[in-house]
């Protein structure tokens, strides 16, 4: 939907095709992080397009609360990666030397250890060796962006069809024929932005999205007054109370469902970081499945065989809404090339290239 | 405060055989109810206020899917009335807002 309003912002007129509620979407299972630590170890270009697009959120922010009259709850008062272990937190920390030695120290984080941790963040339990703390990061409402993206575009004329599956997209001389439920739809342009979907759609124009499913199950508790302030990857509350816990990382296929075993080590963990969590009642617990590219990283192409065909799939939807919507976009409508995105393109994937 | 509601008894239901407790207000019930379907019964409409603008709320779906029914019963908050039943002297208070962490843990 980013991808969408960014390019009816840019005056195109867009459609875009929905697969209905049957659809597997990563956006079910988003925790809302607008985060950059610890992203893009292998891939240099990765952790700047993040730190870009957590740097364009807050106009994006403003931009959706008057496009769409909806406020995101978005806070970036910095965030904390919390450790459990001696060598959780060895990892975490070598991981953001390494990011700011490849970054030529222009990086913001600080390791703090279980006291000065505990200065920040009094809840912690005795459990916890320490925490990385870096001011780029932040979160958001994800039902709030979601409506915020959804009405923001329809007010910009952007229409929404939810006629099903599109099922096929056959390249013509100008433009594509799409077939989408019982319907044949001409367009001059299509992105490609399904998801898992991407994979069997893909080849159709010429692109190739070597996507998997990688499921994550999140609960979410009962609204409590505000006490957490930084949102961490594991426990963050929300602006009206509840408090989100996750997430696990799991290989099972197309399969989302939740889990009693695996939320009840999720809960675990919370309550060993935050005791004070004990007793508090969990609402709901539901599984998703993430779009995962080989390497977690996103792809972005543009087809040689088919030009006006393109393809967006990532995993952190969230934190890259701004600069998708802002500067990919762009990309998408203008042939305009941003910094970054040749990192992006699926050939790296191709081993034949490689060797 | 009970106010005039379009929720009545069936007539020909057994006796009001209980008491419970509403923000310290005695209230007749029926062994059986759940505490949302008393409260409803006995006029309350509004049982709750909610954490984000502090608008009066009440039982709603009466099926444990909307929790705008959340009280306060024996001392334990953000519990959902629809989904449990009276017991003769139960306490129920209205819920007030979200919950409060550094006091009253169960």
């Amino acid at each position: 939907m980013a991808v969408a309003l960014g390019l009816q912002q840019l005056g195109r007129q867009v459609t875009v095709f929905d697969e209905g509620d049957r659809a597997f979407r990563a956006s079910r299972g988003n925790f809302g992080l607008v985060w950059v630590q610890g992203k893009g170890a292998k891939l240099t270009d990765y952790a700047r397009w993040t730190r870009q697009s957590a740097d364009l959120w807050p106009a994006f922010a403003e931009e959706l609360r008057e496009a769409a009259g909806v406020d995101v709850e978005l806070t970036q008062p910095g965030g904390i990666d919390i450790f459990l272990s001696d060598d959780e937190a060895e990892a975490g920390v070598k991981r953001l030397q390494g990011l700011s030695a490849a970054l030529d120290g222009d990086y913001p984080f600080e390791y703090l250890g279980h006291n000065a941790l505990k200065r920040l963040v009094p809840e912690i339990g005795p459990d916890v060796v320490g925490a990385t703390y870096s001011p780029m990061d932040g979160h958001l409402n994800p039902l709030y962006m979601l409506r915020a993206l959804y009405a923001a575009f329809r007010r910009a004329g952007g229409q929404i069809d939810s006629g099903g599956t599109v099922q096929q997209i056959e390249p013509l001389g100008t433009g594509f024929r799409l077939q989408a439920g019982g319907n044949m739809i001409h367009a001059d342009k299509v992105v490609l932005c399904a998801g898992l979907g991407n994979a069997r759609l893909a080849p159709m124009v010429g692109l190739d999205a070597p996507v998997e499913p990688l499921r994550g199950q999140v609960m979410v508790c009962e609204r409590i007054r505000p006490f957490l302030k930084f949102p961490s990857v594991q426990v963050r509350q929300v602006g009206e109370g509840a408090v989100q816990i996750g997430d696990s990382h799991e290989d099972v296929g197309f399969d989302d469902a939740s889990t009693p075993r695996v939320i009840s080590q999720i809960a675990h963990r919370a309550v060993r970081i935050y005791p004070l969590l004990e007793h508090v009642r969990m609402v709901r617990s539901w599984g998703s499945l993430r779009v995962m590219s080989p390497d977690g990283h996103p792809i972005y192409d543009r087809s040689v065989q088919c030009p006006g065909a393109s393809l967006v799939t990532c995993h952190s939807g969230v934190t890259l809404a701004a600069a998708h919507a802002k500067i990919l976009a762009r990309w998408i409508a203008e042939d305009q090339q941003p910094e970054f995105v040749e990192s992006f393109s699926a050939k790296r994937f191709d081993v034949r290239q490689v060797a | 405060m009970p106010s005039a509601s379009t929720f009545a008894r069936l007539p020909d239901g057994p006796a009001e055989d209980i008491t419970i407790l509403f923000n310290g207000e005695a209230v007749r019930a029926r062994s059986g109810d759940t505490v949302a379907a008393a409260l409803i019964a006995a006029g309350h409409r509004i049982t709750r206020t909610t954490p984000v603008s502090g608008t009066g709320r009440g039982p709603y779906c009466m099926m444990g899917a909307c929790f705008e029914c959340l009280v306060e019963i024996d001392g334990e908050p953000n519990r959902q009335g629809c989904m449990v039943q009276v017991r003769d002297g139960m306490r129920i208070d209205a819920m007030s807002g979200a919950r409060k962490l550094a006091e009253g843990n169960p």
